[in-house]
């Protein structure tokens, strides 16, 4: 009987789990969907959700209309660049942080995050006009710049927490058993942080892949990631949905082929089993 | 060799005076342990002496050299952590060899020993799995293999045995014991259980405040009680400290009488009378705690049993050359 109770329950909560799960990608499916379909059929009512007339010339369009490969390198460049430089700034700071937390340092951290809590609109004529005079309008470094600036705070918060549940017993022992600071870094810390830093590094990618504030301000063509591109196809002349949905489905294709390979490496953790 | 002399050995963190002066002699090849309540200092010292924390005043000698300034992994000493504080991502082959691969020695020679350590500890078959794998007693032999493997001039346990089952526990104890006589290294060894501290312990070092404040052999302690702290912490049920003037009729502030050495009379004649409020009866023991009167509440131990039950009337009479005194700062008196 409770066995029974048991399985009907899982059934009833794996089918939960596809719901929702399927609630969360259905607008993701819907553009690629999109995509596929003539422009007249993308509004059409009421939709229809897969006998339509198939057809990849809205990729052609887009592509011919616009140079995919030059945006997807900026974007390439600028969130690679950023989220790199913000890694190697935050990796000593929730470094210090986790292992030699002084009085301060919960205030640091939430001084740090509370840059997090202003609206970036605030910010955006100043920055913008410190841009103008130093020539970082349209440039790939003033868009890394301002990338990592905004998502260092997430960086080290993430850092922090990985390296905080490290045992520091773990590092009393390697010391005790002779390893110098160089080593111990190499044979026992930086294998015991590598899931921390790897979905820290891929959430950052993401994060700086899909920011379309700074880089739809700070950029128009020369430096113009994905985003611009996309933005570029809502446009005074009349919204093209087909077009759109293209778009932007060989914008987020990357980044979504990067985040499944990687998942499955991500959710392991590796500290199981070391204390206690 | 692994002599270690503590002289003067200070510890404050800010204003906290941790350790207020440490001086203790410990031979090489000993079994050494520090038992205390918790917070009384005695896992400081023990990491003063690893070198993970730095000594505020005072000197620590390993074989005669002051080694205060000596980072810890070249004291020579190796150190049993109470969560193990095993690598995760190295295989227990990994886990032991990691000092020795440290420390520079030839790979064949690493192999060797590892599995010489391995062998003593009945690990062989483990040897190419992950910590997270093996169960907690495996998991101990691995910490502790850990630390034989590098022939330290001492070893240092930090309540090794606190995560493991009552059963288990009793059976480590055993195990560390004999390998630590096998070895014939010097080991210092830090619990807070007693009974640990009297089976393993060639002499105990009893912390309380960060103070040592009795240093000596299992049996001496039992006996010779120098104060009322150590008498009162050593020694399971708790000796029976009475005041007042059963104690002054004796010349002493505080007289303590063991429970197993009180005799305990059906209505006898002579000592201290009362009336049992609880009995234990374990089968082979039985412990009263008796409602004494003027004396107070008094554990009494009578070996095998004796057939009585809350109410009765009983009466307890200590044995002479057993009664402790006390002095009125806690002192013992000694005759």
């Amino acid at each position: 009987m409770a066995r029974m109770v048991t399985t009907r329950r899982k059934v009833i909560s794996t089918v939960a789990a596809w719901l929702v799960g399927f609630l969360i990608f259905f607008p993701i499916l819907w553009m690629v969907l999109a995509s596929f379909k003539t422009e007249l059929e993308a509004f059409a009512i009421p939709p229809s959700f897969l006998f339509f007339h198939w057809t990849t010339e809205n990729y052609a369009t887009v592509q011919e209309r616009s140079d995919y490969l030059h945006h997807a390198l900026n974007s390439i460049v600028i969130a690679g660049g950023s989220t790199l430089i913000a890694m190697l700034i935050a990796v000593p700071a929730a470094w210090s942080m986790a292992f030699s937390p002084t009085k301060r340092t919960k205030d640091i951290l939430l001084w740090m995050l509370s840059t997090k809590m202003m609206p970036p609109v605030g910010v955006l004529v100043p920055i913008y006009l410190i841009y103008r005079n130093f020539g970082l309008l349209d440039t790939r470094s003033g868009l890394i710049f301002i990338l990592c600036l905004g998502n260092l705070p997430i960086v080290i918060w993430m850092l922090f927490t990985y390296f905080k549940e490290i045992p520091k017993d773990i590092l009393e022992a390697a010391r005790m058993d002779g390893a110098t600071i160089g080593r111990e870094l190499i044979y026992v810390l930086t294998p015991m942080a590598v899931p921390g830093l790897a979905s820290t590094l891929l959430l950052n990618l993401i994060l700086a892949w899909n920011e379309a504030f700074w880089t739809l301000n700070l950029s128009t063509l020369e430096a113009a990631p994905l985003t611009v591109f996309i933005a570029s196809y809502s446009s005074p002349e009349g919204l093209f949905w087909a077009k759109l949905s293209a778009a932007s489905t060989l914008a987020i294709a990357p980044i979504l082929v990067l985040g499944w390979f990687s998942q499955r490496q991500l959710v392991r953790g590796l500290t199981f089993g070391a204390v206690k | 060799m692994g002599q270690i002399t503590l002289q003067g050995v200070q510890k404050s963190f800010g204003p906290v005076h941790i350790i207020k002066g440490a001086d203790l002699d410990i031979a090489d090849g000993s079994f050494v342990v520090f038992v205390g309540p918790s917070g009384c200092g005695k896992t400081t010292l023990l990491r003063l002496i690893a070198g993970l924390e730095d000594v505020t005043g005072g000197a620590i000698l390993i074989d005669g050299r002051n080694v205060v300034n000596v980072p810890p992994a070249r004291r020579g000493l190796s150190m049993v952590f109470q969560s193990y504080a095993l690598y995760p991502h190295m295989s227990v082959r990994g886990n032991i060899a990691f000092g020795l691969k440290m420390a520079g020695v030839a790979k064949d020679e690493i192999n060797r020993k590892v599995e010489a350590a391995a062998a003593t500890l009945n690990l062989t078959p483990y040897l190419d799995r992950k910590p997270r794998e093996l169960s907690g007693g495996q998991r101990q032999r691995v910490a502790i293999g850990r630390a034989i493997v590098r022939e330290p001039k001492a070893f240092l346990f930090d309540e090794p045995l606190s995560n493991l089952d009552a059963a288990l526990r009793v059976q480590m104890r055993l195990e560390v014991t004999r390998l630590q006589k096998q070895l014939g290294t010097t080991a210092i060894y830090v619990t807070h259980d007693q009974v640990e501290a009297m089976t393993m312990a060639d002499k105990i070092v009893v912390l309380n405040g960060g103070k040592i404040e009795q240093y000596g052999s299992p049996l001496e302690l039992y006996e010779k009680p120098s104060n009322l702290f150590v008498a009162g912490f050593i020694g399971s049920p708790k000796m029976n400290f009475i005041t007042g003037e059963p104690a002054k009729r004796q010349g002493a502030a505080t007289i303590g009488v063991r429970p197993e050495h009180l005799k305990v009379e059906r209505d006898g004649q002579g000592g201290w009378h009362g009336t049992v409020a609880v009995a234990e009866h374990l089968g082979s023991d039985t412990f009263l705690y008796v409602d004494a009167g003027p004396q107070g509440m008094l554990t009494a131990r009578y070996v095998g049993e004796l057939g009585l039950s809350p109410g009765d009337r009983v009466s307890l009479v200590p044995e002479q050359a057993r009664i402790h005194r006390f002095d009125d700062s806690g002192k013992a008196i000694r005759a």
